[in-house]
């Protein structure tokens, strides 16, 4: 097979719902071994591609390609992908073994104890694998189900908002698990959320999606630093507008003064937020608009109503058509 | 004060849905043959196991209640999991429409198709034609039955299933099937009751041979008082509570 083959190409893909189109002319390629994420605000399309790719839904128009063969008419058991479901889906009355077993079974693959027992190992549940899904903690669930679906040594991992139930700090912790875990087996992973942060952490690539078509695909510094479209800037985290330019909280920066030869806005401030490691401060501008600055705590020494300048470099400005 | 008036109330309550029952047990050992206790005995049980008539009620409604639940059954659980694959709001309408019919309209009607399916085929009724209509009216119960249950059933582990390569067909039956056994085993249960029960249709629609145990204790009862059939009443209703106790278990798993 070609190295460089795509394990997966959407091409042009159209998925129809009555009153709306969910998927609108999507096309995109994923390289063997890396790591992607499919982010946007719910609703956006992004869990029906999803879908698509995983065999539970049909396109009504484009094509899907897996390792280079389209495979529109596939079943979803006859696709060499598999799926972390959102809740999970382990099966009841299974144990956490008879879980990994599962698709090993249906797929009749040898040998398939061992393999199971090695998955459960790599997920550090080889302990709890006697306990049906009832007994184990979300984060252990999350993880069963991960051990599920490696087992089958997929060419293409989907996993739709697999962090989504978790408490936060659990969360956190399961991105780098995630992480840690594409660069081991070197699967390729596609990973849909609508969480920013999760994206841009875990992905070497993101393609961004609303209203069911791709806004921008490329690496996360690329879709933070130079957003293609006024949505993926506005999405991707806060974005102050001054007139055409958009420009980052952490860019914008407070004076008394009126600074000498840089682009600002006069403001006054309206309150400011103590978030450990910064602050941010909002000000209302005098044409009417809201801006944050994000400056560091020791730099906080505006009062409330206080009038400011708010100012920031050119090149950190984000223009867009 | 308060609660006192309650438990007096409650007691009355239950008092009134039980006694006739409590009387018919009670009088089931009566040694004398009308209502007035002369003493214990089993002589009426003795009665009712040697009476040919009863015993052949027995059997017939036995093997029909057999029959009958196996097939609604395996019927309904495919009704209510097509329902529940596809929302189909005129099919489960007319579950509910066969549950409140009157049964005698029930048996009219189902004798009325019998009799015109004759005019075809050279046959009458009998045993088999009890097994079908009861077959029919039991099919809305066990359809009801799985259907509550499979409300609460996640379609996603069905999905999960065909995503690790299992078929449509093995996914049913190795996910969905296990998830749902409780609730299809306490619909059998329930049908074989309803089944064994039933008078008014299977008077109908039963043939000259085949007279259900319903359909003796009946005639001897218009006969006149008999404490034999006290007696088969009283293991009816044990064997009936015990199969709803297990079948109340079954549904709460």
């Amino acid at each position: 097979m070609d190295p460089m083959q795509p394990v997966l190409e959407l091409r042009r893909i159209v998925r129809d719902y009555p009153g709306h189109r969910a998927v609108d002319h999507v096309s995109l390629a994923l390289e063997p071994g890396e790591f992607y994420s499919l982010l946007g605000p719910s609703g956006c399309g992004k869990t029906t591609t999803l879908r698509i790719v995983g065999g539970f839904e049909r396109p009504d128009a484009g094509d899907v390609l897996l390792a280079g063969a389209i495979v529109n008419e596939l079943k979803p058991w006859q696709r060499d992908v598999s799926t972390v479901f959102q809740n999970y889906a382990l099966f009841p009355h299974l144990s956490a073994l008879g879980n990994v077993e599962f698709g090993l079974r249906e797929r009749g693959v040898p040998g398939r104890r061992d393999r199971a027992l090695r998955a459960l190992d790599l997920v550090r549940l080889a302990d709890k694998r006697d306990r049906r899904p009832a007994q184990l903690s979300g984060g252990e669930k999350q993880r069963v189900a991960l051990a599920r679906s490696l087992v089958l040594e997929p060419k293409l991992l989907l996993l739709d908002e697999p962090l989504a139930a978790l408490d936060p700090a659990l969360r956190k912790q399961m991105r780098a698990e995630l992480k840690a875990m594409q660069r081991k087996t070197g699967i390729t992973f596609l990973f849909v959320t609508h969480d920013q942060e999760e994206a841009l952490s875990m992905s070497d690539k993101v393609a961004v999606m609303n209203r069911g078509a791709i806004e921008q695909f490329g690496t996360p510094e690329e879709v933070y630093l130079r957003p293609a479209t006024r949505f993926v800037a506005g999405f991707l985290g806060a974005i102050n507008w001054f007139g055409q330019a958009g420009v980052r909280p952490e860019s914008t920066r407070l004076a008394r003064e009126k600074p000498e030869g840089l682009p600002c806005r006069r403001a006054a401030v309206e309150s400011s937020l103590f978030l450990g490691n910064c602050v941010h401060v909002n000000a209302a501008l005098d044409d009417g608009g809201r801006a944050i600055a994000e400056i560091p705590r020791e730099q906080n020494h505006f009062r409330e109503g206080e009038i400011v300048w708010m100012h920031w470099d050119p090149a950190a400005e984000l223009r867009f058509e | 004060m308060k609660g006192r008036a309650l438990g007096i109330y409650a007691g009355m309550a239950i008092a009134f849905l039980h006694a006739p029952l409590a009387i018919l047990v009670a009088f089931s050992f009566n040694s004398g043959r009308f209502t007035v206790w002369q003493g214990f005995s089993l002589h009426w049980y003795r009665a009712a196991m040697l009476d040919p008539q009863l015993s052949e009620g027995l059997i017939n409604s036995v093997v029909i209640a057999l029959f009958a639940s196996v097939i609604s059954t395996v019927i309904g659980t495919m009704a209510a999991y097509g329902i529940w694959r596809r929302s189909a709001p005129v099919l489960s309408g007319t579950l509910y429409l066969s549950l409140v019919t009157p049964e005698i309209v029930t048996g009219v009607s189902l004798l009325a198709l019998f009799e015109w399916a004759f005019r075809f085929l050279h046959l009458q009724l009998g045993l088999y034609t009890v097994v079908i209509a009861h077959v029919a009216f039991s099919i809305a119960y066990v359809t009801i039955v799985i259907s509550a249950r499979l409300r609460g059933y996640d379609r996603t582990l069905e999905e999960a299933a065909m995503d690790l390569g299992a078929s449509q067909w093995r996914a049913f039956s190795r996910v969905t099937l296990p998830a749902i056994a409780p609730a299809i085993a306490a619909a059998g249960l329930l049908a074989l009751v309803v089944s064994f029960d039933d008078y008014v249709i299977t008077s109908l629609v039963a043939g000259v041979d085949s007279e259900t145990l319903p359909m003796v204790i009946y005639a001897m009862a218009r006969r006149g008082v008999s404490p034999v059939v006290n007696a088969v009443s009283a293991l009816i209703v044990v064997a009936f509570g015990a199969i709803v106790l297990i079948s109340q278990r079954l549904q709460a798993r």
